[in-house]
């Protein structure tokens, strides 16, 4: 029959429209339950969910994976004259837009030291990639999650230089527990190893 | 089944004594004054129907127009033929065209020309395609410098390790509008007339059925609702009739090609990511794929599941994007793409999850990938695979059967497979018409050849059956993905090797092409031996599908033109390039 087709494509708009009021405008539930919770907004997010799946920005927001990056930061562990960074220049050197700047710093001799006195980050020109958090061997660069960094000045506000970049590494370990937890499993291991074969060349040296 | 490059030869050989002027690995150097002869041959003696390929490279002394052709015979599909032509002069480069044997040269020897600045003998358009006229120079020319130019390889010495004095400044304030803006020296850019696209506005009147009319050009785009993007289409018309179509392009044109040649080799994954952005993945693979190919790397086990995993999540979305835009071509404004984009989110969440960003994902790496997933994720994914089977279902109680679409889009852009061939047509339109012509089947990558799926095909290639084509392939590559998903080995390494910054590859030349949802896309890669690519050329399926839309739209209404550019499917990041 002519038109059966298109009224069994509208079938699927009306059980749309019906499940968005099923789901989501329960009467009941109007005014008892806040749809700006967490709550609210994984049972529609979820895979089996239904009806409306738009969220409000910027009331709600999504819960951001551990992997998700946006901009990179530095990390230090308690002094943030002294971070993690030894100005190896990995990162530099593999940003495919090369939009990663540093200075070493040089002692009173003029020696060049394993610390950047200069480090500046183009974040215009940063593709979010994550290759210089990927390749750092010091864990010293990592991947920060703030990405609402609107500005009214992008010479001036989005060329980030150490102050905007360096973080305590409470929260870069906040920010990506697991893995944090897998680069401190490893330095231990890798501290035990080294005490061990310390104490077994002590042993050594003893007999 | 690897070509018998030495029986081709031969045969090239007694054909046209001298033909083949040298040997160069996997590629003949064929002579250049006879290569339309010479082509003629190929194509209709010897079967390879199917250039898919050409571009150029641009060495010291002198420059090489590379060709890839395939064949479409079933007894010939698989890896094609390789030939490449010498050009010894730089200064005043001229090739034979062999636009006139395959129509698919059309669009890339105009790119060639564009970029090297090789003329071809006998185009019969041949202007820039990518650049605008007011352009300097032929940029993929090693001796070209932009004018922000900073060194010829990444990375810069600039940036470390004493970036200082004066204070590194951005590349916004080195390189201000205006200052990085060079023209011919005998051109000035206000005197410069777009009208040279058009032919004579007021043509004499014609009659069609006692009417008397004249021809209008429109111009449809760049910035037009319908286009998909930053794209022009100038559309000749008789009444509401096509009479001829020119696509233009380039308004996304960032050099990709010189960007790539100065990256790392795995600097140029995340730029990979932008060509064609509906499809991220897709992309990463097919140059990943190129890389491990030129240095005989095997792949991680796990890292080949989540691979194929990825990308045919990607391809999924991607079919069910293009039927959603396609409808919003059609008029059905929204709701289908709506429904397609909700879709979309649940594989994006999944694709976040893995590689930390929702488009620009980075997640291919050369011998594996960035990251495992876990076991939840893979659970997921097994949902969110049955709900994408159950969303493929409800588009087509949507859509297949809507008598409005059926007659808008039967027997509209219909094109024979023969002729998709010519064009260089690839992807799901090609096997629309009727050629089950797919790379993951007629020559195997990554491990597709361990799947059972099929390659379906549809009779016409008309919209009605791209539309087909594209839900019957979302199934197959749900089925790729129940298998993969069920096959996966246990957690194990996804890396095979070291995951070197600062990779080198063995010097070298390929061509190396996927199936990608969009047809195929290939890399055309030379090294040196270095760390950087000396070539890097990305053959983009978009573009050159493009070349057959006004076979496709001419005799068709202006508003059946619309719908076609939606079926033909393209990402403009990646036409442009």
């Amino acid at each position: 029959m002519f038109g059966f087709g298109l009224i069994k494509g509208l079938s699927v708009t009306m059980r749309h429209f019906i499940e968005s009021f099923v789901y989501d405008r329960k009467p009941w539930e109007w005014f008892t339950v806040d749809r700006y919770s967490e709550e609210w907004l994984e049972r529609h997010q979820a895979v089996d969910g239904k009806g409306i799946f738009t969220i409000q920005y910027p009331e709600q927001k999504r819960k951001l994976p551990e992997r998700f990056r946006f901009l990179p930061m530095l990390v230090y562990e308690e002094n943030p004259e002294a971070p993690r960074c030894t100005a190896c220049g990995i990162c530099a050197r593999v940003c495919p837009p090369q939009c990663i700047y540093i200075e070493r710093a040089t002692d009173d001799r003029g020696r060049p030291t394993a610390q950047p006195s200069g480090f500046w980050i183009d974040a215009v020109v940063c593709m979010s990639c994550g290759y210089c958090a990927e390749y750092c061997p010091f864990d010293a660069i990592k991947m920060n999650q703030e990405h609402e960094t609107p500005t009214t000045d992008r010479d001036r506000d989005l060329f980030l230089d150490l102050d905007h970049l360096l973080v305590p590494v409470q929260y870069y370990a906040k920010l990506h527990p697991s893995d944090y937890e897998a680069e401190e499993a490893a330095r231990q291991a890798k501290e035990e190893a080294k005490r061990k074969a310390a104490e077994k060349k002590k042993a050594g040296d003893g007999a | 089944m690897a070509i018998d490059l030495g029986a081709v030869e031969a045969q090239l050989n007694t054909a046209f004594p001298g033909a083949v002027v040298e040997r160069e690995g996997d590629w003949l150097v064929l002579d250049r004054d006879r290569l339309p002869s010479i082509a003629t041959y190929l194509r209709d003696e010897m079967g390879f129907d199917f250039l898919t390929h050409l571009s150029a490279s641009d060495y010291a002394d002198h420059l090489d127009v590379v060709y890839n052709v395939y064949s479409t015979r079933t007894e010939l599909q698989g890896p094609g033929l390789s030939f490449k032509i010498r050009v010894p002069d730089r200064a005043d480069a001229h090739v034979p065209t062999v636009t006139t044997i395959w129509k698919s040269a059309n669009f890339q020897e105009r790119e060639v020309w564009d970029l090297f600045g090789i003329h071809f003998d006998g185009h019969p358009d041949l202007r820039r395609i990518l650049l605008w006229e007011g352009f300097e120079g032929h940029p993929l020319r090693k001796d070209w410098h932009e004018p922000y130019y900073e060194e010829e390889n990444k990375p810069f010495g600039s940036r470390w390790p004493y970036a200082k004095s004066p204070q590194p400044k951005s590349a916004e304030q080195r390189v201000r509008w205006r200052a990085n803006v060079q023209y011919p020296p005998d051109f000035d850019p206000e005197a410069w007339d777009l009208g040279a696209d058009y032919p004579p506005l007021f043509a004499p009147k014609v009659e069609v059925n006692g009417i008397e009319t004249e021809p209008v050009y429109l111009n449809v785009g760049p910035h037009h609702p319908s286009t998909h993007g930053v794209f022009r289409m100038v559309v000749g018309l008789q009444g509401e009739t096509v009479t001829n179509l020119t696509p233009v392009v380039g308004h996304l044109h960032r050099n990709h090609e010189k960007i790539g040649e100065r990256n790392l080799w795995n600097g140029n994954i995340p730029y990979t990511d932008r060509l064609d952005y509906i499809c991220p993945m897709y992309n990463e693979f097919a140059y990943v794929v190129a890389v491990e190919r030129m240095l005989g790397k095997e792949v991680a086990e796990r890292a080949e599941y989540l691979r194929i995993i990825m990308g045919e999540l990607a391809r999924v979305v991607n079919h069910l994007l293009t039927i959603g835009f396609q409808f919003n071509e059609l008029g059905a404004m929204m709701t289908p793409m709506i429904y397609a984009f909700t879709e979309r989110e649940h594989v994006l969440d999944l694709f976040e999850e893995a590689s930390g960003a929702r488009m620009m994902h980075n997640y291919y790496r050369i011998g594996g990938v960035y990251g495992d997933v876990s076991d939840e994720w893979l659970a997921r994914c097994r949902k969110v695979v049955s709900r994408l089977n159950r969303k493929i279902d409800e588009f087509e109680t949507l859509l297949t059967d809507n008598e409005i679409f059926i007659s808008r889009s039967r027997g509209v852009g219909a094109l024979s497979w023969q002729e998709m061939v010519n064009y260089g047509v690839t992807g799901p339109v090609l096997r629309s018409a009727g050629l089950p012509y797919d790379i993951r089947k007629v020559e195997p990558y990554s491990i597709y050849d361990s799947f059972d799926f099929d390659v379906p095909t549809y009779e016409t290639g008309d919209v009605y059956d791209r539309y087909r084509q594209r839900i019957a392939e979302a199934r197959q590559s749900i089925k790729i993905l129940k298998q993969a998903l069920d096959r996966i080995p246990a957690k194990g390494a996804i890396m095979a090797g070291k995951n070197a910054w600062n990779l080198k590859v063995p010097a070298g030349e390929l061509y190396s092409r996927v199936e990608h949802p969009k047809g195929e896309l290939g890399f055309y890669l030379i090294s040196h031996g270095g760390t950087n690519a000396y070539r890097y050329h990305v053959r983009s399926e978009c573009l050159i599908n493009l070349g057959a839309l006004e076979a496709m739209s001419v005799g068709h209404l202006l508003a059946d033109a619309i719908v076609i550019l939606g079926s033909i499917d393209i990402t403009l990041g990646e036409v442009d390039r």
